[in-house]
């Protein structure tokens, strides 16, 4: 693997000039496609902030073909791209080593885009499908996902009287991939470049269907300060919220361990989404998201043979 | 149509299956297994992935397939739009059958009329020779540089697609060199020249793409008069827009799209015999509709009963629309009314269509339109 000098040295597969909010770290991974592996690259989005901040005819934010159909079949479009792939390849009407990846937010992929995505992955497409879960159906105002945490305020689960946010937990979208039995299943965060590369690169190459789960914080959606969105992807891992694994065929590798206990409570109070909860009647949700954390590591050092 | 899909080999098939249309992807299916065909089939886990499927393959520069009915073609309704937007020359061939609900899987056209605003060529068929010959001119209309569009080839569900009859399937050689390859001008594909598609397009540019889509689907027309003719050459089968049958001199018309015209020219020829002045304009081509074309055709008819194998609830049928619109600038129009039929598969026999040129001679003796729209074989009258 190259260093990280070397990538940023790279033509990258998106410029600059986008519209992505300022602070928005979606661009960190999307700058990396072309730049990790010597394959040509096609990518595919799902409706959402990426798709429309990334162009507006005639402009393109793209430097590799890249197609936008609609919201729930990112991964059903690429099913299409990649067979007509495969057999214009062997027909000889291609000399190119192309590889597919697909993009969708938590929206297009946790929710409206689960049943097609499942799809793409259970037929075995040689394809890439990447989330960035910002945790939120953001592109549209803030509306909240089965990925939104408990606890969360959106603009559809408001704080009132009678409520304290979203009622339900996050859903464990990387569990139900891996129940797939795919080639390659990850979760990554755009503050740790090394790890997400590499996992980039390993999903983009190898044969056959992968799926890569990112944590991405959204400046608005969050509440949070332009500046501090890496950060804030580093405190969730650190307090175990999004753990960095991977999973080939079922066989789970842990890559990174946070070497103190860090509350979860630190991470959720750095965010304005969550700061009702500082407030002592909704402080019970505070201790039942840290139970959630504490059970999801103690299940994956289990699903990691420790 | 198996068959003519064979003929065609196209890079991918995506598809999901749904009754009436299933057995044609279970027969590709077979092809595919025994090497018959070079294609990819993609069995997506919906129709809206078919339908998505089919663009992503489409925009690679491969020819893209698919096959449906009724639920599934509503499941891809909104990927239809972007089919068409996206200016890919996809075909469908499109079994008719009524919507939900109550479920029913026999014909009506609810389907296809529904998503006649969807920018797609539709073209319908008699008979499973019409279909087939249908189908073999899809790709040189679909895929004609001022054209581009997706085209759906229908025919009616059980009717004529679980009906045995004889045809003529042309030789493989044959069909092949009728068709030729593909040309894609930009290929998602084309790494050296990355394209952006399916960009966001606001007030400053999106009306501007729509105009083109208006403007390559009134070339459509044209285009498939031309393929019909070298088809013809080439075949010895001739199409036209719309099948006139005995209309040269007929006072009384009924206008009707698919199956039923079966029944209508039989009946005509019976009131022939008779001495009546009776005759079927028989629509082939309903988007692009051939406004100018049919105006000609029944400027000198007295009255025409339109048959429409749908409902519009709330208006009148989509097809009697069209042909009011088309006659209404005649000067002395022929009189013109509406019947909805066969519904859900509701039987339709000679005897009602003697029925309705009885009625139209009955209007056109008393100089009046007495109902002008209403409902035939059905409860409650």
């Amino acid at each position: 693997m190259a260093t990280m000098q070397e990538l940023a040295s790279k033509e990258g597969s998106f410029s600059g000039g986008h519209r992505m909010c300022a602070g928005c770290p979606v661009p960190i991974f999307t700058r990396m496609l072309s730049r990790v592996t010597d394959y040509e690259v096609v990518v595919c989005s799902a409706t959402g902030c990426l798709e429309v901040a990334s162009t507006i005819f005639p402009y393109s934010a793209w430097k590799v073909p890249w197609v936008h159909t609609a919201f729930e079949n990112a991964a059903a479009t690429m099913s299409g791209v990649e067979a007509a792939y495969k057999v214009l390849k062997k027909k000889g009407k291609t000399d190119k080593q192309i590889k597919c990846v697909a993009i969708g937010g938590d929206g297009g992929t946790y929710d409206i885009g689960l049943q097609s995505l499942s799809g793409a992955m259970e037929r075995g497409h040689d394809m890439l499908y990447i989330c960035y879960d910002n945790g939120a159906y953001m592109n549209t105002g803030i509306q909240r996902s089965s990925a939104t945490p408990m606890g969360a305020a959106t603009t559809t689960t408001p704080v009132g009287k009678e409520s304290s946010g979203k009622a339900h937990l996050k859903k464990d979208l990387t569990s139900i991939m891996v129940s797939h039995d795919l080639d390659y299943v990850a979760q990554a965060s755009i503050h740790n470049p090394v790890d997400l590369s590499k996992k980039i690169k390993k999903g983009i190459e190898l044969d056959g269907p992968a799926f890569l789960n990112i944590l991405s914080p959204c400046i608005p959606g969050w509440r949070i300060d332009p500046s501090s969105s890496v950060e804030l992807a580093r405190m969730g891992v650190e307090t175990k919220f999004w753990n960095l694994f991977e999973v080939e065929h079922g066989k789970y590798t842990i890559n990174y361990r946070p070497r103190k206990d860090v509350p979860v409570a630190d991470w959720i109070l750095a965010q304005g989404r969550f700061k009702h909860l500082k407030r002592p009647e909704h402080k019970h949700l505070l201790e039942e998201l840290q139970s959630q954390v504490d059970g999801q590591w103690a299940r994956l050092l289990k699903l990691a043979g420790e | 149509m198996a068959e003519a899909m064979r003929q065609i080999n196209p890079e991918v098939v995506a598809a999901f299956p749904i009754t009436p249309s299933t057995q044609v992807i279970e027969d590709f299916a077979k092809f595919v297994a025994d090497a018959r065909v070079d294609t990819e089939l993609v069995t997506v886990e919906s129709e809206h992935s078919a339908m998505s499927a089919c663009i992503g393959a489409s925009l690679s520069g491969a020819r893209a397939m698919t096959a449906t009915s009724s639920q599934g073609l509503a499941l891809m309704w909104e990927m239809l739009y972007i089919a068409s937007s996206m200016r890919q020359p996809i075909m469908m061939t499109l079994v008719n059958r009524a919507l939900a609900g109550g479920i029913n899987i026999h014909c009506d056209h609810g389907d296809s009329m529904g998503a006649r605003d969807a920018g797609w060529i539709q073209i319908y068929s008699e008979n499973n020779q019409e279909a087939y010959d249908n189908m073999v001119m899809a790709p040189a209309i679909a895929e004609n540089a001022g054209v581009r569009l997706p085209i759906m080839v229908c025919q009616d569900g059980f009717i004529i697609s679980h009906s045995i009859e004889t045809m003529q399937i042309e030789d493989d050689e044959g069909v092949r060199s009728f068709i030729g390859e593909r040309l894609t001008e930009h290929s998602l594909l084309d790494t050296d020249n990355p394209a952006s598609w399916g960009a966001l397009d606001l007030a400053d540019y999106y009306i501007e793409h729509k105009r083109a889509q208006i403007d390559a689907m009134a070339n459509a027309k044209t285009v498939i008069q031309e393929v019909s003719e070298r088809f013809n050459e080439q075949f010895g089968r001739k199409y036209e827009l719309f099948e006139s049958y005995r209309l040269e001199d007929a006072e009384r018309v009924i206008v009707a799209i698919s199956s039923v015209s079966g029944e209508i020219k039989q009946t005509i020829d019976t009131l022939r015999e008779k001495g009546e002045k009776v005759g079927l304009l028989k629509i082939r081509v309903f988007r692009p509709f051939p406004y100018d074309e049919i105006r000609e055709a029944l400027k000198n008819a007295g009255i025409v009963a339109v048959l429409d194998r749908s409902a519009s609830f709330g208006a009148y049928g989509p097809l009697f629309g069209e042909i009011r619109t088309a006659l209404a600038d005649l000067e002395n129009p022929p009189m013109t009314y509406n019947r909805t039929f066969g519904l859900g598969g509701r039987e339709t026999f000679p005897s009602d269509i003697a029925d309705i040129f009885a009625e139209s001679e009955r209007y056109l003796q008393g100089g009046k339109i007495e109902k002008v729209s209403d409902i035939l074989n059905v409860r409650g009258d």
